[in-house]
């Protein structure tokens, strides 16, 4: 027996017992038939095919013995509860039918002679089974297919022959045909053996119980169990697992009724669990996994306190870690079946609940197992059969029952020859599996923290097996999780483990490591231990060797000692470097830049903090920053040596101030530190560099950082009122800007906002040295400022140039305008001119660089430095101009008439806010003529005020068109002109309006009127008409005057006439007014019978409608009146 | 009455302690850590379904054979773990109840000291007293 295996559930308790049925009369090695027949039978059987176990027997096969069937229990004793064979001998052994396969067709020709070959070997098996009511049937191979039954009368009769000739029911003789459905028919003999063998099950409960009345309870209690026990596992081998159930209940209550001392303890708690392996592992197949857990919980309280002897405690644990084990697999097999776990139920607990047995048997077993004891001779644990009879005896006194032990002397031996045996346990094996388990299905149910847990119990464990690579390697994985929820008294206990293997393995880097954290401000030992642990560390960086960890055992110290000895005479690799940003190290470190941001004139200046929590001084040797510019690497360097190394108090913060100057290229660019590093140890032993990411602090700082500012802010205790500098309130600046020197020079603007459209604004510009040396190569930039809307660069322009008004080729941004050097004190002007095209604002930049040489801690350096000035300026329209097209008469026109005098009128109103000066202004004509000879501006030299209006207006005709367009553009009204105050010499600016166009008529026929610019009441008033024929034909005119109150007239009243094509009638009336005042002249009423479309009214507009008529002068004013 | 009290922040890392002084205190400190598992289990399920009306006091978070721990979440977060002993069975789930919310109050006594810094491991020696009068008196 194995050492191990001596705990393990037998295999048979463990299967699932189907019924066991023996196929015999099969050659199946060589007859192809036969091994077709027997492949179907036990090939892909799937759930849905009867659960039965099938197995080929030669005919003439034993089968176990029965043993005659005791027909009283007076006398008898039972040895045991039960024997170790039986579970394997109903499996596997004694079936519940056997088969007997035949081949005989009906008309098979030799039939007399088959049917007692037949009769003989069926009898064989009978008498092989003598005193088992195990059933037997007989197969007959055909090669024939059966007719339906009833039609084969020589069948039927042979059938009932061959019955009669073996003893055979006729239930009990199948017919399987050797055809195409094989598979088919032997699943319907398979069901048909199937009812059979729960008929053979049924018997032997019935069996069984019937022993029941023979017991009584004080000579047979173990018959008792043994019988429920045996009801039940027929019951499951019937597939009633409902009754196995309730049978394996009553077996589990009454294997506790048992009288329990200490030499059948073994034997009860090993059937106790057997029962209750069964128990749950039904629970779990009826799908109630809470009755499992229940029945487990239940087992457990009972057996717990069910120790057995002292001496072999530990076989108690070993037991109890088998139950959690097997509790835990029968779980997690129900979970792959399909059963839902959750976070606090799961199979993981009864894992670690195993492990935990485990490592208390592991305890046990170092206690009661002395060292050195050599094994009895002869074995006790040496039986005749190499096994037990009854499960859970001892091998030196099987089926012994009473109370005491019958030999106390092989008692002894027995015990100690289990001790012996148990010593060579794989004890750390065993745990490290079964905690491994647990880790897996811990890891499933969102347990991170038992996983955790458990990692740390597998890695104390490996420990423990001297595995020490394997322990780092799980301590070291968990650590971080620990460290990061910040629960130090738990860190620091895995810390000692790891330390602990570190130095067994004489592993330099991880012991420094691992000493430097427990070292640490997380560390939770007293100032004793960790005083202890310097020393060491202290050894080490001499390449000595450190003293041993306590709590190590002996021989492993002395075996670690050799090679600490060998890896210090080692030369080479006496240099490390640890990262211990993750760590919590003895040595803590914050770095600060003094200022976010430093001129390139200022030295750069640095602080490092150093604090040490160690109980004793700590000296170092080497204090380095890394910058994200190496150049400046140099300057950020603390090198002692020897006598004059640098000391860290304990718990004293040390500060180191580095400064240095930046380079000018580097302004504007970033410095950041990259890392610092601390260099422990000497040249002469080993060195140790510490390094930092970045600018310090470790994996504990953020937090404390955080803690530090909530107590600040409460209290509002600044760093400032301190007397000694606290370590928590430093906080860490790991980059800083390099900016340009601060420019000593004054930039003013003078101007006259706002802008408007066109013109060339003027912006003064005066640039005023504060400089204490001359200010080189001033360098203008000025225009439009980037990142604005990009239509404005293409709107804007500027020059330097304000005496002619640029063109659209000036940019909008002049660069780097070179002015020249600039002495102190001295003062610059310009002037810039901008052109806006569009109304917006617009923001305008003036950047004035220059270069200057200047000392920074007694380094020359040359300064760029520049200064920036904007403006926002705002764009609006000096003037609107707006024109209308009227008649001779001032009334407004919507179409002018072809080749008849109109008016055309401009108004310039003035939006700008400054005063502006019309220079002139110019109409250019495309159709339209002057009606006067020249067009002369009636606009020159005008000023006009904010709101005010000028007014132009011109006679114009339009002539005959020459071809059929009816709208004509009239040409373009140029206006120029400039802010008022501005100086003489600036320029005029051209502002071109484009005018309307105007839609054209002709009209067939014109009508004018001479007449006095006004009459006199009572004095006669010629008035002469022409009349204008513009049609190519004759037009016929009808004239009549209507009569007026206010005047009388002379003349033709009513005429008709013919005018000619393009000739001209005159009409000469005399009126004569009779009333003073604005009057209406008498109507004309003019028709055209030739062309309808023209009537009295479209040429009436042409006439003049009142006459201003002044009253009869007195005589005396004649003369003058005459005169004028 | 309690083998071991504790009181956890809301980042999860112990702000108290206290187990009695006969047995391994570092299993304590293990038990009381694996239990946060259950115990943000628990919070985030309560989170998701009812918002704001959630029940202090979270039950029992897991039985040990040989412990049982319960535990108690303030609205701040922070986490009071009892650990009691598997064989006092006469204790009963209100007993357990008033014991956290005495916890709870002194608790709140403390954070209401002005010279206590919130995330601070608690020094008071009344919630000393208080908690030494939960626990099991050896000896």
């Amino acid at each position: 027996m194995m050492a191990g295996s001596q705990w393990e559930l037998p295999p048979e308790l463990c299967c699932r017992p189907m019924a066991f049925v023996a196929l015999t009369g099969l050659d199946v090695v060589y007859n192809a038939v036969h091994r077709a027949i027997w492949d179907a039978f036990c090939a892909n059987r799937r759930a849905d095919r009867v659960p039965i176990s099938f197995k080929v027997l030669p005919g003439d096969h034993e089968y176990p013995k029965c043993r005659t069937k005791r027909t009283s229990y007076e006398w008898y004793i039972p040895k045991g509860i039960l024997k170790t064979g039986w579970m394997n001998k109903h499996l596997n052994l004694v079936p519940a039918l056997v088969v007997l396969f035949y081949e005989l067709d009906w008309d098979d020709p030799q039939w007399k002679e088959k049917q007692s070959e037949c009769a003989t070997k069926v009898e064989i098996v009978r008498t092989s089974l003598q005193g088992r009511n195990t059933k037997v049937a007989v197969v007959l191979i055909q090669k024939k297919t059966p007719l339906p039954p009833g039609e084969d009368l020589v069948a039927s009769e042979r059938a009932a022959a061959l019955c009669n000739a073996c003893d055979l029911s006729g239930k009990s003789l199948f017919v399987l045909p050797h055809t195409d459905h094989l598979v088919g028919y032997i699943i319907r003999l398979e069901n048909a053996f199937y009812e059979h063998a729960q008929t053979y099950y049924y018997t032997e409960i019935r069996r069984v119980k019937s022993h029941k009345e023979f017991l009584n309870k004080t000579t047979h209690q173990l018959l008792f169990v043994r019988h429920q026990f045996k009801i039940a596992f027929f019951s499951e081998l019937k597939q009633d697992t409902q009754n196995a159930l309730k049978y394996y209940r009553t077996a589990y209550s009454l294997v506790h009724e048992l009288r329990a001392h200490e030499t059948n303890m073994l034997e009860i708690k090993t059937m106790a669990g057997f029962i209750n392996y069964k128990i749950c592992r039904l629970c779990f197949q009826h799908n109630t996994p809470l009755d499992a857990i229940a029945q487990f919980r239940k087992h457990i309280d009972l057996c717990k306190k069910k120790i057995g002897s002292a001496e072999l405690a530990f076989e108690h644990s070993a037991w109890m870690s088998k139950q959690f084990q097997s509790f835990g697999e029968l779980f997690d097999e129900a979970i792959k079946l399909g059963l839902t776990a959750i976070q606090t139920q799961n199979p993981g607990f009864y894992y670690q609940q195993a492990a935990c047995y485990s490592q208390e048997r592991k305890q046990l077993a170092q206690q009661l197992c002395q060292a050195g004891a050599s094994p009895p001779s002869p074995d006790p644990l040496d039986t005749q059969s190499g096994g037990l009879d009854f499960y859970g005896q001892r091998p030196w006194r099987q089926g012994h029952q009473s109370i005491d032990p019958p030999d106390a002397e092989k008692e002894k031996t027995g015990i100690l020859a289990l001790q012996i045996k148990e010593r060579d346990v794989p004890h750390s094996e065993l745990i490290i599996a079964l905690l491994s388990n647990a880790v897996a299905q811990f890891k499933k149910y969102k347990c991170p923290r038992m996983k955790s847990h458990l990692m740390v119990l597998m890695g104390e464990e490996y420990y423990h097996a001297k595995d020490y690579t394997k322990a780092l390697k799980l301590l070291d994985y968990v650590m971080c999780d620990y460290r990061t929820e910040r629960w130090w008294g738990l860190l620091t206990a895995i810390l000692t483990t790891a330390l602990r293997c570190a130095y067994l393995m004489a592993s330099v880097k991880d012991y420094i490591i691992y000493c430097m954290e427990l070292l640490g401000r997380a560390s939770t030992l007293t100032e004793e231990q960790k005083g202890r642990i310097e020393k060491n560390i202290i050894k080490v960086l001499m390449n000595e060797v450190p003293d041993s960890e306590p709590e190590c055992d002996p021989a492993s110290v002395s075996a670690a000692r050799l090679l600490w000895n060998d890896r210090m005479a080692l030369a080479g690799s006496n240099e490390f470097t640890i990262e211990v940003q993750d760590y919590i190290p003895f040595i803590q470190c914050k770095a600060k830049f003094l200022s976010p941001s430093f001129h390139v004139d200022q030295p750069i200046q640095l602080q490092v903090f150093l604090q040490a929590d160690c109980p004793h001084p700590v000296s170092l040797n080497k204090l380095a920053v890394s910058l994200s510019n190496q150049e400046y690497n140099q300057w950020c360097v603390l090198e002692s040596s020897g006598q004059d190394s640098v000391s860290l108090l304990p718990r004293k913060t040390k500060c180191f101030n580095f400064s240095f100057v930046a380079k000018t290229e580097d302004v504007g660019k970033k410095i950041e530190m990259t890392g610092i590093e601390v260099m422990l140890g000497g040249d002469t032993g080993r060195c140790v560099f510490l390094s930092w990411r970045g600018a310090g602090g470790d994996a504990a700082s953020t937090h404390e950082a955080l803690q530090t500012s909530r107590s600040s802010r409460r209290w509002g205790r600044g760093v400032e009122t301190r007397p000694v500098l606290d370590w928590h309130s430093v906080i860490m600046q790991h980059s800083t800007m390099i900016i340009s020197r601060v420019p000593k020079i004054l930039v003013q603007l003078s101007h006259q906002p706002p802008a408007l459209i066109n013109e060339m604004y003027c912006i003064g510009l005066t640039v005023k040295s504060q400089e204490e040396g001359v200010a080189k190569d001033l360098k203008l930039t000025a225009g439009l400022k980037p990142g604005q809307d990009a239509n404005l660069g293409q709107t804007t322009h500027v020059t330097l140039n304000g005496s002619k008004v640029c063109d659209d080729t000036a940019p909008a941004l002049l660069p780097d305008v070179p002015l020249g050097d600039l002495k102190p004190g001295e003062k610059l002007e310009s002037c810039i001119y901008v052109k806006c095209v569009s109304t917006a604002p617009r923001v305008f930049l003036f950047h004035v660089a220059y270069s200057i040489d200047t000392t920074v801690d007694g380094r020359q350096i040359v300064c760029k430095c520049h200064k920036d000035e904007t403006v926002t300026i705002e764009t609006v329209v000096p003037f609107e101009v707006s024109v209308k097209f009227v008649s001779t008469k001032f009334e407004p026109l919507d179409r002018v008439a072809v080749d008849i005098p109109f008016l055309f009128m401009i108004d310039i109103v003035s939006s700008s806010p400054w005063p502006l000066l019309l220079a002139s202004s110019s109409l250019q004509l495309l159709t339209m003529t002057s009606n006067t000879p020249q067009l002369q501006s009636q606009l020159q030299e005008v000023v006009l005020q904010t709101g005010e209006c000028a007014s132009e207006c011109f006679c114009l005709r339009c002539p005959p068109l020459t071809n059929s367009n009816t709208t004509v553009a009239t040409g373009q009204y140029l206006i120029s002109w400039r802010r008022k105050p501005s100086s003489a010499d600036s320029p005029l600016i051209q502002s071109t309006v484009t005018l309307p166009h105007v839609i054209l008529e002709s009209v067939p026929l014109y009508i004018h009127a001479d007449l006095p610019s006004y009459g006199r009441v009572r004095e006669s008033l010629p008035v002469r008409y022409h009349i204008e024929n513009r049609t190519a034909l004759v037009q016929e005119v009808e004239m009549a005057v209507e009569p007026s109150d206010a005047f009388m007239f002379s003349g033709l009243k009513q005429v008709r006439l013919r005018i000619l094509p393009g000739s001209e009638q005159q009409m000469l009336y005399n009126y004569y007014p009779l009333m003073a005042g604005y009057q209406t002249l008498p109507q004309l009423n003019i028709s055209l019978p030739r062309c309808p479309t023209t009537d009295t009214h479209t040429l009436r507009r042409f006439l003049p409608q009142r006459i201003f008529v002044k009253p009869q002068g007195r005589q005396l004013d004649d003369a003058s009146i005459a005169a004028a | 009455m309690a083998v071991c009290i504790a009181v956890i922040a809301k980042e999860n890392y112990p702000l108290y302690i206290r187990s009695v002084p006969t047995q391994n205190e570092l299993k304590f400190h293990y038990t009381v850590h694996t239990s946060l598992d259950v115990v943000e289990e628990k919070i985030s399920a309560v989170g998701k379904s009812l918002g704001d009306q959630r029940e202090l006091y979270l039950g029992l978070l897991y039985p040990t054979e040989d412990y049982k721990v319960y535990g108690y979440v303030t609205n701040s977060k922070v986490k009071f773990v009892i650990v009691v002993d598997s064989s006092n069975t006469s204790l009963r789930d209100n007993e357990i109840r008033s014991m956290f919310r005495k916890l709870h109050n002194t608790f709140t006594d403390v954070m209401c000291n002005p010279f206590h810094n919130p995330g601070d491991t608690i020094q008071s020696k009344a919630f000393d007293g208080i908690v030494s009068g939960m626990m099991v008196q050896s000896g």
